[in-house]
Parts: structure tokens; sequence; C-alpha cells
């Protein structure tokens, strides 16, 4: 009769459970600090980020001031009268278009090419089909720092540094084989008699394909895609090494990281700028949360 | 089942000449659709690139143009693969899913693989065999030194023992509260690993930054620090230390990811060991030590490997936050430079491929691991 008493997992002692919470809420409270910073000093006018700590937003409520100016600024739109300093014209609006540009497709096409591929590799016997889908698998061990000296040349002699092209391309070479991978291993516990009846009616691998297999692996599909999404958006390397310099073309990361390197001037508009870089991910978060989750589970080998 | 077995039979090439047809139809297969893709695809952005139409515009066509492109040329290719006889299409058709993915991979991974290779025993500008000249740089220059003592002592150790250990803390703590109040706390630590390793950095800016003593603070350490009558101090300057405080952010972004997979792990650990372990009288730690960590052994080296891969491969924190100076420079980030501020293609080949045969081994374990475990996808 005791064991009735105790919960399966732990024993609850109050003590104990006081202790849980306690340490929980202040890991909680750690975590998301920094972030909370940010997001305080983003909305603060940028003397008093330069002046004042953003805590005494909380410490000295009664001098706080609040204002969208940083944003304002940083996305091009100057509210009338707000005086611009030459050289500040920073509009991020450009960067936001560039990284949407470059991560849709960078994220549609590898998993396009991917399914059809984990397909091919599954469900359709053919000669060398193991020896090859081994190796695909081996890829993953590259890391994609081998490729940047070969493949900027490449671009150099194809005339294709600084375009949109290059850069979905190099992502979808890097994350092929991950993706491949992952789908396979979807793929391939579909259940034969799915789509036997479909055979039998005369159905070629490529019907069956896009009306059965691509449907039923939506779920997997979803969580590589918000994975790779977010890799692709958040990505650095790729992008100073085939996008270039030059500000038109330029993705979010570039721009901040420009930003931070000019020492200290622009802190107040660096906020906000980081603000609207991650607008977007945390909204994905947020929202698919479950799917990233399992994206996360899946996706813990990106090379 | 005869006649399939047949069929299987007639596909089989017979003869040398049948062989080298159905070897180059596979080839022209698979390098048709992405060929024929990238040529318009590069045609259209050659255009895009000089045409002067809002940029929103540019984008849009951008995007529809290569999504629907892609789709559109693999119908094209299975298209031409149905008006060939039933022998060739059974032979040609599989090169039509997996052609383009090996093509690319070609390109991308394969050849330069080997291209890094010969290009690292040449010189900066690929014109003169050197030999081993640029390894031994590799091997004995001060900064590539320094790199190897950071990746391998500050980042691969603390980095991946304390993400995982604060993630199995915290992922063994939210398994004994309130269903709810355990979502919104693993949600908010999760939080920061959608943020880049560049937003990362400016969020941590605000922790770091350091005002000389007597004027008012704005970073939070600082802030801290003054709050209790201490003195500032410069965390980015104080060599080797300020490695730790770039290895912190990391452990900020990955510590989430070990918890919510360990969490996953933890909570699919049968009940019922758990009530054997207390019957037999076992406080929580010791259910702790010999219940729960060797049942997710598995999880927790597919977390640790993972992990080390991102040390290994650290580059965005520390351009972002140092640029590698002041005692933090990092393979990656060595061989950025190498790339593009010293423009020595050698020395950027030849630490790729150290980097690569660092990755090897860890990634070998990763991938078997996580060949055990499939079922979490």
């Amino acid at each position: 009769m005791a064991s009735a008493t105790i919960s399966p997992r732990s024993r609850k002692s109050p003590v104990g459970m006081i202790i849980v919470y306690a340490v929980m809420l202040l890991v909680t409270l750690l975590w998301l600090t920094p972030t909370v910073g940010l997001l305080v000093s983003s909305f603060r006018p940028g003397d008093d980020v330069k002046r004042t700590g953003w805590w005494t937003v909380f410490t000295d409520p009664a001098t706080a001031t609040f204002t969208l100016d940083n944003y304002r600024t940083v996305l091009g739109l100057p509210k009338e009268g707000q005086v611009v300093q030459a050289g500040q014209e920073i509009n991020l609006g450009t960067a936001v278009i560039n990284t949407i540009t470059i991560a849709i497709p960078s994220t549609v096409i590898p998993i396009l090419i991917a399914a059809f591929a984990a397909y091919g590799f599954a469900w359709i016997r053919f000669p060398g089909r193991r020896l090859l889908f081994i190796l695909v698998v081996a890829l993953l061990v590259v890391p994609l720092q081998i490729s940047l000296v070969p493949i900027l040349r490449d671009y150099l002699r194809l005339d294709l540094g600084g375009t949109y092209l290059g850069v979905w391309l190099a992502h979808t070479g890097f994350g092929l084989p991950l993706a491949i991978y992952l789908l396979y291993n979807y793929i391939s516990t579909i259940p034969r008699d799915i789509f036997e009846s479909a055979f039998l009616d005369g159905a070629t691998h490529f019907t069956i394909f896009l009306r059965l297999i691509l449907p039923l692996s939506a779920p997997a599909l979803a969580s590589f895609a918000i994975f790779q999404f977010l890799w692709t958006w958040n990505d650095l390397l790729i992008a100073l090494v085939f996008l270039g310099a030059e500000p038109r073309v330029q993705v979010l990361t570039q721009r901040l990281l420009g930003l931070l390197g000019q020492y200290g001037q622009d802190w107040h508009l660096l906020t906000a700028g980081a603000f609207i870089s991650m607008l977007l991910p945390l909204c994905v978060f947020f929202v698919l949360q479950r799917f990233f989750v399992r994206g996360m589970m899946a996706g813990s080998v990106k090379g | 089942m005869q006649q399939v077995s047949e069929l299987e039979q007639l596909e089989r090439p017979h003869g040398i000449r049948d062989w080298l047809s159905t070897t180059l139809g596979r080839v022209l297969v698979s390098v048709f659709v992405p060929l024929v893709t990238f040529i318009i695809l590069y045609q259209v952005f050659l255009f895009l690139r000089d045409a002067a139409i809002p940029q929103w515009i540019t984008a849009i066509i951008a995007i529809l143009w290569g999504v629907g492109g892609v789709l559109a040329l693999f119908s094209l290719s299975n298209y031409v693969i149905e008006q060939l006889p039933v022998l060739w299409r059974r032979r040609l058709t599989p090169f039509v899913f997996v052609g383009p993915a090996l093509v690319i991979l070609t390109w991308y991974l394969v050849l330069p693989t080997l291209r890094s290779f010969v290009a690292s025993l040449y010189d900066a500008t690929g014109q003169n065999f050197v030999g081993l000249d640029n390894y031994i740089f590799a091997f004995t220059s001060p900064e590539m030194l320094q790199s190897f003592r950071n990746n391998f002592v500050f980042w691969l150790i603390f980095c991946t023992a304390l993400s995982v250990g604060f993630g199995l803390l915290i992922a063994v703590l939210a398994d004994r509260t309130h269903p709810t109040f355990e979502t919104v706390c693993k949600a908010l630590i999760f939080m920061p690993m959608v943020i880049s390793g560049v937003g990362a950095a400016v969020i941590w800016k605000f922790v770091y930054e350091f005002r000389p003593p007597g004027s008012p603070q704005i970073g939070l350490l600082n802030g801290a620090l003054t709050g209790l009558g201490l003195d500032p101090q410069a965390w980015l300057l104080l060599q080797p230390w300020n490695n730790l405080f770039l290895v912190a952010i990391m452990i900020w972004l990955q510590t989430g990811y070990s918890m919510v997979i360990l969490s996953s792990a933890i909570k699919g650990v049968p009940a019922d060991l758990y009530e054997a372990g207390r019957i037999d009288g076992a406080n929580e730690f010791q259910i702790f030590r010999s219940i729960t960590v060797p049942s997710i052994r598995g999880t927790l080296i597919t977390v640790a490997t993972t992990i080390i891969l991102a040390t290994l491969k650290v580059f965005d924190i520390v351009q972002s936050m140092t640029g590698g100076n002041f005692g933090t420079q990092v393979i990656a980030n060595v061989q950025f430079t190498q790339l593009f501020r010293q423009v020595n293609n050698g020395r950027a080949a030849a630490i790729a491929i150290i980097l690569l045969i660092a990755v090897i081994p860890v990634m070998y374990y990763n991938v078997r691991q996580f060949g055990k475990q499939t079922e979490a996808f």
C-alpha cells in the first residue's frame, strides 16, 4: 500500500520541491536576462543606452523613457524632424529582404532534391544503391570549411560571387547530406502496401512520389524545413564568404557584424537591428515549437 | 513474380557496349536537371542583377523562379525518361531521383575535399608547390597554437561539459515540476537556440561591456560589480579567462538544446525502474546516478558529440565578439582570416583539412550513435 502514495517519478517532500522550483526559477531568470536587456535597450533613446545600464528602467522607473526611434532609424523610416546623421542611414530593410530571399529557396531547394534522392535510395532498386547511399551519409563528416577555397574559385570563374544563386547552391550542397539521411530514415519506414496497389494500377515512381510520398512525409519535411530555415537565416560564414562586402546584397547577420565593428557609436541601433534579426526565428520558435523540437532531435548532426 | 525477375535480368547491362551506354545514360540523366536548372537560373540572375526594378519584386521573382524551376526540371527529366523504351526507362529512372543530389554533392563536397587537399600543398596563390609548408605553418604559428589551446581546452571541454551538465540538471529538475511550469521554463531556456551567433554577440555585449571606473557602467556584469562596491573588469581583455566568457555565450545557446533532448530521453525511462529503485531504498541522487544516467547514456553521447562538433567549428561568436583578438583565436576564424584578410588559399586549405581530420572521429561516433536511435525522428 505504501507504494501507492509514492508518485512514479519522484518522492515529493515539500522542502525538496521548494528547492526544485527555486532552482528552476533562478535558472530561467538567468537565461532570460540577457535577452530582456537587449529588448529593453532597443526601446530606449540612444543617449540613455550609452549613458546608463538598461536595468535602471527597473530600478529607477521614474526617469525611464521609451521610444521607437531606434527601429525607425534602423529600418530607414525616420520620423519627421528626427535628424539622421550622415553615415547613420542604416537601412536594414534591404538586409531583411535579402535574408528572406536567401533563406526560403535555401530551405526549399535542398529539401526537394533530398526528398527525390531519399525516395530513390529507399524504394527504387538499382545496382550500387547501397554504396552510393553510404557515401552520401559519409559526407556528413565534411565540414563546410573544406569547400570554401575551391568553391570560391569556381564562383570567381563563373561570376557567381555576390549572387543569391551562389548562396542558394552553397546552402543546398552543404545541407543535402543531412537532409537525405533524415528523409531516408523517414521515407524508408513508410509501409510498402501503401504504394503497392498504386504500382499495380500502373503508376510510375514519379507519380507515386508526388502523390503519395511527399504528402505522407509532410511531418518530416516540416521538421527539417524549420531547422534548415533557421540555419540559413542565422548563417554568417557562408554569407561572408560567398555574398561579399557590398551592402546592397548583404544579409542581416553581416550587417549586424558590421555595426558591431563600428566601436561603441551605434549601440542603440545595434539593439534594434539585433532584435529585428531575431524576430522571425523567435516567431517560428514559439508557433512551431513542436516541429522545431523534433527537427532539432533529428538534426543534431548538421555539418 | 516470374515476370519481375525476368525484367530485372534484362535490366542488367549485357556486354561492354551495353554497360557503357547504360552508365553514360545515367550520368547524363544525373547531370541534366542540375545543369539545365543552373543555366536557366544563371541567365535570369544576370538579368535580375542588372535590372532596375524594386528589390522586393526581384526577391519574389527570385524565390518563385528558384523553387519552381527545380520542381519543373524534375518533371521535365521524368518526361524525357518516359519517352524511352521500357528497358531504358527502368535503367535510368533511379537517376532521375538520386542523380541531381549526387551531382551537387560531388561539386560541393566530394571534389572540394580533394581540391582542398591539393591546394593545401601549394602556396598562397596556388602557383607553386610548397609541400608541407602550410601544415608546418598550421602546427607551429602562434595563432594556430593559440587556436588549438582555445578550441580543445576552453571550447571543447568547458563548453561541452557545462552545456550537457546544465542541460541534464535542468531536465531532471523540470521533470519533477508541474507540467505547465515545466513547459514554460523549458521554452524560455530553449529560446536562445534560435538566435544567431551574431545576435547572441550583440546581446552579450550588454553583459560584458566595460567602462572605466567612476563612469556609470552599461554592462550587466560590471553594473553588478560596481553595485557591490567592487572595481569593474574589462572581461573580454582578461587573458586567458576571456575565452571562458565567450564560451559562456555558447553555453547559453546550447544548454536549451541539450536540455530538450535529454528531457525527452528522461521521460522515456520506464517508471517501474524508478519504482524498483525506491523500493530498494535508493535516495534521489542514487536513483539519478544508477538509473537515470545509464538509461539515457546513448542520448548523452549524441548530445555531447553534437556540441563537440559545434565547438570545433565555432566561428561567428568569436568573429563578432573579439574578431579572434586578445588571445581568443579559434581554428575556423584563422581559416577565415587566411582566406580573406591574408588571401592565402594554401594555408586556408591546410587548416580546413586539419579541421576535417579533427571532426571525423567525433562525427563517426555521432552518426553511429544517431543511427541506433532514429526513432527520435
